[in-house]
């Protein structure tokens, strides 16, 4: 059963995550709501007619106003053919979030550097670093081909999960040891020994 | 960890011999077995505890007579009891009768105090708030995904200097310097040669652009391929089969993690982005479910109860779809048909409900600038006529036979990764294909551009606004209307179009089948669709040129008139984009509706329909599987296919484990084993669950107890319980055995036990056994014969049978 502790950090989590989800609506909104002048559009096309090329006219006016009469300027054929002209053409009132799309971008990109970086740190460096540290090689011993030749052992494991840890930095460690032994199987199972997703 | 091993090796459980049966007098065992509660009873010694009769929040599997369980009040929940190993199965009736226990508790608490009332009914509001933030983050992350794509996709021909995060089509967005001629060409956007060379004409431009290109797409696809390779090995191919088979109640641990989430959105920007044949659409699906999947963390509803969490994962898929076509509903029906094992109604309204709010956050997003959720939704509301069934029919049968011939060698191919030398090299392989791609890609311009916008081109129909090349058709008539335009003939652009489309059309066909299933996440939605819609829409502008040139034959004569536009090339796109990816994925009213919500109109249904049908009809006559099966049964994952028949007429006796010559079925006894003796069993053994009998001799059965809960027992009661040792008597009976003075104390797991185990005789037909295993999911049934345990069928043995059955790899099933 859960502990006190642990449902009020389930409840926490919930919390920000649904404050979270709320945020994210607002700052659509929002990104609505400022919206540049650079961001709103008419765009009209115009084909070809008689001798006069076709042209796209672009302009930032209001929905109400997205028509040919007040985005056609100058309009090129006079008097009683601007009607045809103006048959002929096609107006679409459009818009877009520029901020979106660069918030969106930089977001994007700054988590892929980090994870390059975390990669190189990973394969490069951490491996220099312990060698330096320990003297030795200590990478990550290959333990994990325990399986099930001690079964009880696993059972320690599972029975281990449950204790709590004292120290943050102990807890950090442990972690991320377990991750990188969680990925190394990961690995064996699909690029070694073709099990999964092949 | 890593158990998998173990069952790797499971050699299905040991065969009782016939000869004990035989040996002990019939009359005898017969007689005993009404008189299993006497028995029972005649070894209540000591009487019950008093007044202990706290409701059993137990793990059994919703056992007879639950309402007057003593418990021992030492006795409290160990943790790790009641979860599995990775790489097993669930066991669908213990999941489902906790969910129930756990439920009948909340209600019966709620009516003592108010926090108790506030929270039975957050308990089952819990539900629809997971639904909505499970839309919420699908939808934010597909947005993401969008305009990320977008962008790079545009970074391998130029930038920017507007504003470097913009692609093409933005940077051009507000230009007054877009003529009608070149909608693409605004000074804003500055492809590589001209930031590069300072110029854009000319042979040693186009050598700069053409190198540009193939180093951005290589620099991308070797990012994508480290980074799944250091962070998230799950994360590479499209993540379909693999969710199927986890719905169907296998575990897969991290496959649905966070870090697998994180890598697999960012490398399939990457991966799309390189400008591979592959799409995002089946990616994405399995980005919803690690939404999904990590979100029911926060909820102990669900995270603790797989079969639950099960119909989470249905929702979630199925708002994946929705995000990546634009179609909640065919999203809903595509979890349905595809992904989904069990599928309550309950499901589809939350499933629903998550793809709706999916739906609507991407579209407040807005990736593309103009409301609309997918590039390539179109619009056009032309009739079609009857005598067009016959070439859409033809674009079926087209759609049919490229969607055998594609799972025929892209499995040959999987296969040729997984058993040769080509599979130890990923990472060069990626670069190799990558490479191929980008080099002959760029020299047409329909395959340099990204598959998206050429299908989203060629479903276009054209009209007088229209400057393509694939729109160059001649103008000789003097209405003045812009969208009625009558058939035209053709000019040179859409020859010239033709001939690259067909093109084009091969180099597609041909390398989708080494991308598909390399090691970064891959689609296969977008480049069928490319496939049929190419033949689809050449098919079209034959039809529309044959029509125009030929307008005085009978078929043309009297449907279309002179002078009306008669044939519409972008619906033959549209049609043979339905029909290749019927052909491929076998889906049916999935694939129809998810085609007419992009088309927006029900009147193209009868053509989509008669594709669609006739496509499945053919390929289905050519192999018997869809792609996601195919790779399932590739990967010797533990799927009970849920609509093929099992049409043999063999009995239980002939599957069960252990056959004639194998030693004894490995049993536990209710009350004479001893802790050491049950630790050897367990070590010595690699099942995954024992039977518990009365006795050896009498062999009648008491039920099943699971041998994770076995280890994670004795180990808690070595280390909590005072005096256990290796000697103590293990006893699932209710009171323990009588014992004699200054033995050590007994150890009771009559809680790990489960006392109702699925049983079939051994004449039971096997249709019945597979039709049992499927309806309620089970793991293992046990088979007796005149009431005696005589062995077990597990799932992998029915898997095995139906394989063998079949003619095919019984050797091929690896999980248990």
């Amino acid at each position: 059963m859960a502990t006190p502790w642990g449902g009020l950090l389930r409840l926490g989590s919930l919390l920000s995550l649904s404050c979270l989800a709320l945020s994210v609506l607002l700052l659509v909104q929002l990104s609505d709501a400022a919206k540049n002048c650079e961001d709103v559009r008419c765009k009209c096309i115009c084909p070809p007619y008689k001798d006069n090329p076709g042209h796209i006219y672009n302009k930032n006016i209001t929905q109400k106003d997205c028509d040919c009469l007040h985005v056609v300027e100058p309009m090129p054929v006079r008097g009683p053919d601007v009607e045809a002209y103006c048959l002929r053409c096609e107006c679409k009132y459009e818009e877009r979030s520029s901020v979106t799309i660069k918030v969106t971008i930089i977001i994007y990109l700054s988590i892929l550097g980090l994870l390059l970086l975390y990669m190189v740190y990973l394969t490069l460096v951490e491996p220099i670093l312990k060698r330096r540290l320990f003297g030795h090689s200590q990478l990550i011993q290959s333990d994990d081909d325990v399986g099930d030749h001690q079964p009880f052992a696993n059972a320690h494991d599972v029975l281990a999960r449950s204790r709590s840890r004292a120290n943050v930095l102990n807890k950090v460690e442990y972690a991320q040891q377990r991750w990188k032994l969680q990925v190394q199987e990961q690995r064996k199972s699909v690029f070694d020994r073709h099990v999964v997703l092949s | 960890m890593a158990t998998w091993q173990g069952a790797m090796d499971n050699r299905g459980f040991q065969q009782g011999s016939f000869n004990s049966f035989q040996n002990s007098s019939s009359d005898e065992d017969l007689m005993d077995i009404p008189g299993t509660a006497m028995d029972f009873s005649m070894r209540d010694d000591v009487p019950p505890l008093d007044g202990e009769t706290e409701e059993d929040k137990s793990y059994n599997g919703g056992g007879i007579g639950s309402s007057n369980r003593m418990m021992d009040f030492l006795e409290e929940p160990i943790p790790g009891v009641g979860t599995y190993d990775d790489f097993n199965t669930i066991d669908w009736v213990r999941e489902k009768s906790r969910d129930r226990d756990r439920h009948r508790e909340i209600t019966n608490k709620s009516k003592e105090s108010t926090w108790a009332l506030i929270h039975s009914v957050s308990d089952a509001f819990s539900g629809w708030l997971l639904m909505l933030l499970i839309g919420l983050l699908s939808g934010s992350l597909a947005g993401l995904i969008d305009i990320s794509a977008h962008w790079m996709t545009d970074l391998k021909e130029g930038i920017c200097t507007r504003g470097l995060w913009f692609n093409h089509e933005h940077c051009c967005w507000n230009s007054e310097h877009v003529t009608f001629e070149d909608k693409d060409k605004c000074p804003e956007w500055n492809s590589w040669s001209q930031l590069l060379i300072n110029t854009d004409e000319g042979a040693f431009a186009y050598i700069v652009n053409y190198f540009m290109y193939v180093l951005w797409a290589l620099l991308f696809a070797f990012l994508a391929v480290s980074l799944v390779r250091v962070f998230a090995p799950y994360a590479c191919g499209s993540g379909i089969p693999e969710i199927k088979t986890i719905l169907s109640g296998f575990i897969i641990r991290g496959y649905l993690g966070k870090w697998t989430l994180i890598i697999k959105t960012i490398t399939l920007v990457l991966a799309v982005s390189s400008g591979l044949s592959l799409g995002k659409e089946g990616p994405l699906v399995h980005v919803a479910c690690c939404c999904g999947n990590i979100l029911c963390h926060c909820f102990n509803k669900y995270r603790k109860n797989e079969a639950k969490r099960r119909e989470v994962l249905s929702a979630a898929a199925a708002a994946g779809v929705s995000v990546a076509f634009g179609a909640p509903i065919g999203g809903v029906l595509f979890s349905l048909e595809e992904v989904s094992y069990y599928f309550p109604l309950k499901t589809l309204w939350r499933s629903f409900f998550a793809a709706l709010v999916a739906a609507f956050t991407l579209r407040s997003i807005n990736p593309f600038g103009n409301s609309r959720l997918v590039l390539f939704y179109v619009e056009f509301h032309t009739p079609w006529h009857l005598f067009e069934l016959v070439p859409f029919i033809l674009l079926g049968i087209f759609g049919g036979l490229w969607g055998a011939l594609f799972i025929r060698t892209n499995i040959a191919w999987c296969r040729k990764r997984k058993t040769t030398q080509l599979g130890k090299y990923p990472v060069i392989e990626v670069l190799i294909v990558t490479a191929i791609t980008a080099i002959l890609a760029f020299p047409n311009e329909y395959t340099r551009m990204s598959t998206s916008e050429l299908i989203s081109e060629l479903f276009n129909d054209c009209g007088l606004l229209d400057s393509s090349k694939l729109c160059d058709y001649e103008n000789r008539f003097n209405t003045s209307k812009g969208d009625e335009l009558p058939d035209r003939p053709a000019g040179a652009g859409v020859y010239s179009a033709m001939w690259q489309l067909a093109l084009t059309l091969v180099m597609k066909i041909v390398i989708t089948i080494f991308t598909f299933g390399m090691k970064i996440p891959s689609g296969l939605f977008i480049p069928s669709m490319a496939v049929g819609a190419i033949a689809g829409r050449l098919l079209g502008v034959g039809m529309e040129q044959l029509a125009y040139y030929h307008h005085d034959w009978a078929i043309f004569n009297s449907w279309c008139s002179q002078g009306a536009d008669c044939i519409t090339p972008g619906l033959y796109a549209m049609v043979g984009a339905a029909a290749c990816l019927g052909g491929v994925t076998r889906m049916t009213v999935s694939l129809v509706v998810i085609m007419f919500e992009l088309t927006g109109g029900l009147e193209y249904i009868v053509p989509l329909m008669a594709a669609a049908m006739t496509s499945k009809w053919v390929a289905d006559a050519l192999g018997r599987e869809g792609i996601y099966d195919a790779h399932i049964r590739l990967n010797g994952y533990p799927f009970l296919e849920a609509k093929e028949e099992f049409a043999h007429k063999t009995l239980a006796m002939d599957v069960m484990k252990p056959r004639r010559n194998d030693p004894l079925l490995t049993v536990l006894t209710q009350d004479s084993m001893t802790v050491e003796d049950v630790e050897t069993v367990i070590s010595e053994t690699t099942y995954s669950g024992f039977p518990v009998v009365v006795s050896r001799e009498s062999q009648r059965l008491v039920g099943f107890v699971l041998r994770r809960d076995l280890i994670i027992s004795i180990e808690n009661a070595r280390k909590k319980q005072d005096g256990v040792v290796s000697t103590s008597i293990i006893y699932f009976t209710e009171h323990s055995p009588p014992m004699p003075p200054y033995t050590p104390p007994t150890l009771k797991l009559r809680n790990i036990l489960d006392l109702s185990p699925f049983t079939v005789t051994d004449l039971t037909p096997m249709e019945i056994v597979v039709d049992i295993f499927r309806k309620l999911g089970l793991r293992q049934c046990l088979v007796t014969h005149n009431g005696r345990l005589l062995g077990i069928i597990t799932k992998k043995d029915v898997l095995k049978h139906i394989a063998q059955m079949a003619n095919q790899d019984p050797d091929s099933i690896l999980f248990n």
